[in-house]
């Protein structure tokens, strides 16, 4: 039997601390279980930009992923482990149901959690936001912390 | 940020009343013309010279024949490479480690809009006027053979781009001629890098800028009724302003996401027109092959129809020019030849693509008037092209022709246009930048100074007729085209080289596709 492992999306809300909350309750209730808190950073590989956009994109990349481990992850992750849990932190770009998704399937996660944000707008309503489109998509249970 | 703003201000201020001034006297303005003339009237007439006996400049043949050097040299890459062109900008190859750098899409879309503009509305409106529907066939063949010219600069773009400690990077012609001729041991390198970036900065203030906000101008002024320019001009120039100084980027991205949106849904209207009328699609095409090599009673015949089409398909997609090697040299990628697969995409859609669109929606709109006898069509030779509907040309004709079928087109038109010159623009300001601060060295004051001297030619381009300066200018652009295919010629076996070991190693199974 393998490690049991969940993978939690934060995003810097309340929500999201409810989601690690949750998953920390269950993890000490498997015992033998690892966390990876991830973060995305909402970023699509067909936007449209500007010449100067581009040239100064992975400056600013490297600013967007020091700001989310800074504020979000390398925080939880330290608070996580002091309560004596085995966790790792990643942050990545792209569509944050996909990249949940991919995490999930290359740790061979038992679930998913994540928190609810609640429906914003015209765009989220027509479409789905991301946890919609997570449970459409996830190969594994995806918990939603309301 | 606000001090921006009012030394802005101030210089608008402080130019305004002249340029009022000058518009209400045409002193000015004619003086200005009068001066250009005299000193730069012979250079232009060089650039522009027609190969003796007929009416071809030589500087398109320039264009045309280098493209068709490097499609040979590499062995028809655009058409053996198209569809893995396809694959690496639909993001196949791309390492999702790279996530949230440039990807070879954005480096494409980055391009093609400062490509796509007034070049695919109006100037395929005036080569079909002048040379016939055939001319159409041509200006296909010539952006077929521009993809080749492409793919050579853009991966040498990227193969010696700067990369600074910081992570921003600067590449482009001057960079690649200064490091590559290094490479291989030739002299003049760094000589031939200052004059390709002089040739840039004076293009992207004229064609790059004042024959767009001009034009800009023109097409408002057409729709809404005439209006001073400088109006025009000081609106723009703000705009403009906001965005590349400013940092003001809502606008860019409003802008770069309804550009491309734009196009697109240009195209679907020419599509559109076509479904409508596809019993004569036949019969388009028909005219297109046969005007090609006889004319259909145009008076330059076939010569006059290859003519135009060469030149329109040379001046609209930019192959060759240079430019396209300093907007695609920012993507993320290890392997530089990637980026001149990606960017042998640009000619297809500005030439094959969209331009097509536009020759086809007026062959069949009828605007241009057909002998109902003979089937030929009726010469005007006081103008020097086909008798038209309305009698008009460039821009004008293209809406004629899209406003038989649908009289909204007009007004969507004059918004394209605007759009389009205005994107044109900031891609023009970037590349004149580059070149000023390849010359200048880098630095906040100093890429201040000229982007408030581009802001300054916005408005005196909106605001006066100012022909020998904006002639003179369009000779700059075409004078980078000089100094960077003779490069291309020496640079192009180190490119070989890359491509070869490419190849080698995607056939090997190097190269993980990852969707």
């Amino acid at each position: 039997m393998s490690k049991t492992a969940i993978v939690v999306g934060l995003d810097g809300s309340e929500a999201g601390q409810r989601a690690l909350a949750f998953a920390k309750s269950r993890a000490e209730m498997i015992g033998d279980c690892s966390i990876t808190l991830c973060y995305v950073i909402e970023w699509s590989p067909f936007s449209f930009q500007t010449p100067e956009e581009n040239e100064q994109r992975h400056k600013r990349r490297e600013e967007e992923l020091k700001l989310a481990h800074e504020r979000v992850i390398d925080p939880a992750v330290a608070q996580a482990k002091a309560d004596g849990f085995e966790v790792t932190g990643v942050v990545k770009h792209g569509d944050a149901a996909d990249i949940l998704e991919d995490i999930a399937k290359a740790q061979s996660a038992s679930q998913i959690v994540v928190g609810r944000v609640g429906v914003r707008g015209l765009k989220e309503r027509l479409f789905g936001g991301v946890t919609g489109r997570l449970v459409a998509s996830a190969s594994v249970p995806v918990t939603i912390i309301p | 940020m606000y001090r921006l703003y009012a030394v802005l201000l101030t210089l608008i201020a402080s130019v305004l009343p002249g340029l009022a001034a000058a518009q209400e006297a045409v002193g000015i303005d004619q003086r200005i013309n009068q001066i250009f003339a005299d000193y730069t009237g012979w250079y232009v007439s060089f650039i522009f010279a027609p190969l003796p006996g007929t009416t071809f400049s030589w500087i398109a043949l320039w264009l045309v024949v280098g493209a068709v050097v490097f499609t040979v040299y590499f062995g028809a890459i655009q058409f053996k490479g198209f569809v893995h062109s396809i694959r690496l900008v639909k993001g196949d190859y791309s390492d999702p480690n790279d996530a949230g750098e440039v990807s070879h899409f954005q480096a494409l879309a980055t391009a093609l809009s400062g490509t796509v503009g007034l070049g695919n509305i109006a100037g395929v409106a005036v080569a079909v006027s002048i040379g016939g529907p055939g001319a159409t066939f041509w200006m296909v063949v010539a952006g077929l053979f521009g993809m080749a010219t492409k793919f050579t600069e853009c991966t040498l773009g990227v193969k010696y781009r700067n990369e600074y400690p910081d992570g921003s990077v600067s590449g482009g012609p001057m960079y690649y001629i200064v490091k590559g001729f290094a490479e291989r041991g030739l002299p003049l390198g760094g000589f031939m890098a200052v004059v390709f970036s002089i040739f840039t900065i004076l293009g992207a203030l004229g064609g790059g800028n004042m024959f767009q906000a001009n034009q800009a101008h023109a097409q408002i002024a057409g729709v809404v009724g005439d209006y001073p320019g400088w109006i025009t001009g000081v609106i723009l120039a703000g705009v403009t302003f906001a965005v590349i100084a400013g940092g003001l980027k809502s606008i860019a991205r409003v802008t770069e996401k309804v550009v491309p949106f734009m196009g697109v849904f240009y195209v679907l209207v020419s599509v559109l027109i076509l479904l409508i009328n596809f019993d004569q699609i036949g019969w388009a095409f028909g005219q297109i092959f046969m005007g090609a090599f006889t004319g259909l009673g145009v008076v330059g015949g076939f010569t006059g129809a290859l003519i135009q089409g060469f030149r329109r398909a040379a001046f609209s997609n930019e192959a060759g020019i240079g430019s396209a090697a300093i907007a695609h040299s920012a993507v993320r990628t290890k392997e530089p030849v990637t980026e001149g697969y990606v960017a042998l995409l640009e000619p297809f859609i500005d030439t094959v693509v969209i331009c097509t669109m536009t020759a086809l929606v007026i062959v069949i709109s009828g605007v241009m008037n057909v002998d109902p006898e003979t089937g030929l069509y009726i010469w005007n030779a006081e103008a020097g092209r086909i008798a038209t509907d309305g009698d008009v040309s460039g821009v004008a004709l293209t809406s004629a022709a899209y406003a038989k079928a649908f009289s909204w087109f007009p007004v969507l038109l004059m918004v394209a246009v605007v759009l389009f010159a205005f994107s044109t623009m900031i891609s023009w300001s970037y590349y004149g930048l580059k070149a000023w601060t390849y010359l200048f060295g880098e630095g906040q004051t100093k890429e201040l100074v000229f982007k408030i001297i581009f802001c300054l030619f916005i408005v005196i381009g909106a605001a006066a007729s100012l022909g020998p300066v904006i002639d003179f200018s369009d000779a700059m652009l075409f004078s980078m085209a000089i100094v960077n295919i003779i490069a291309l010629y020496f640079l192009m076996p180190i490119v070989k080289r890359e491509l070869n070991s490419y190849v080698t190693r995607l056939r090997a199974g190097e190269f993980v596709r990852h969707k």
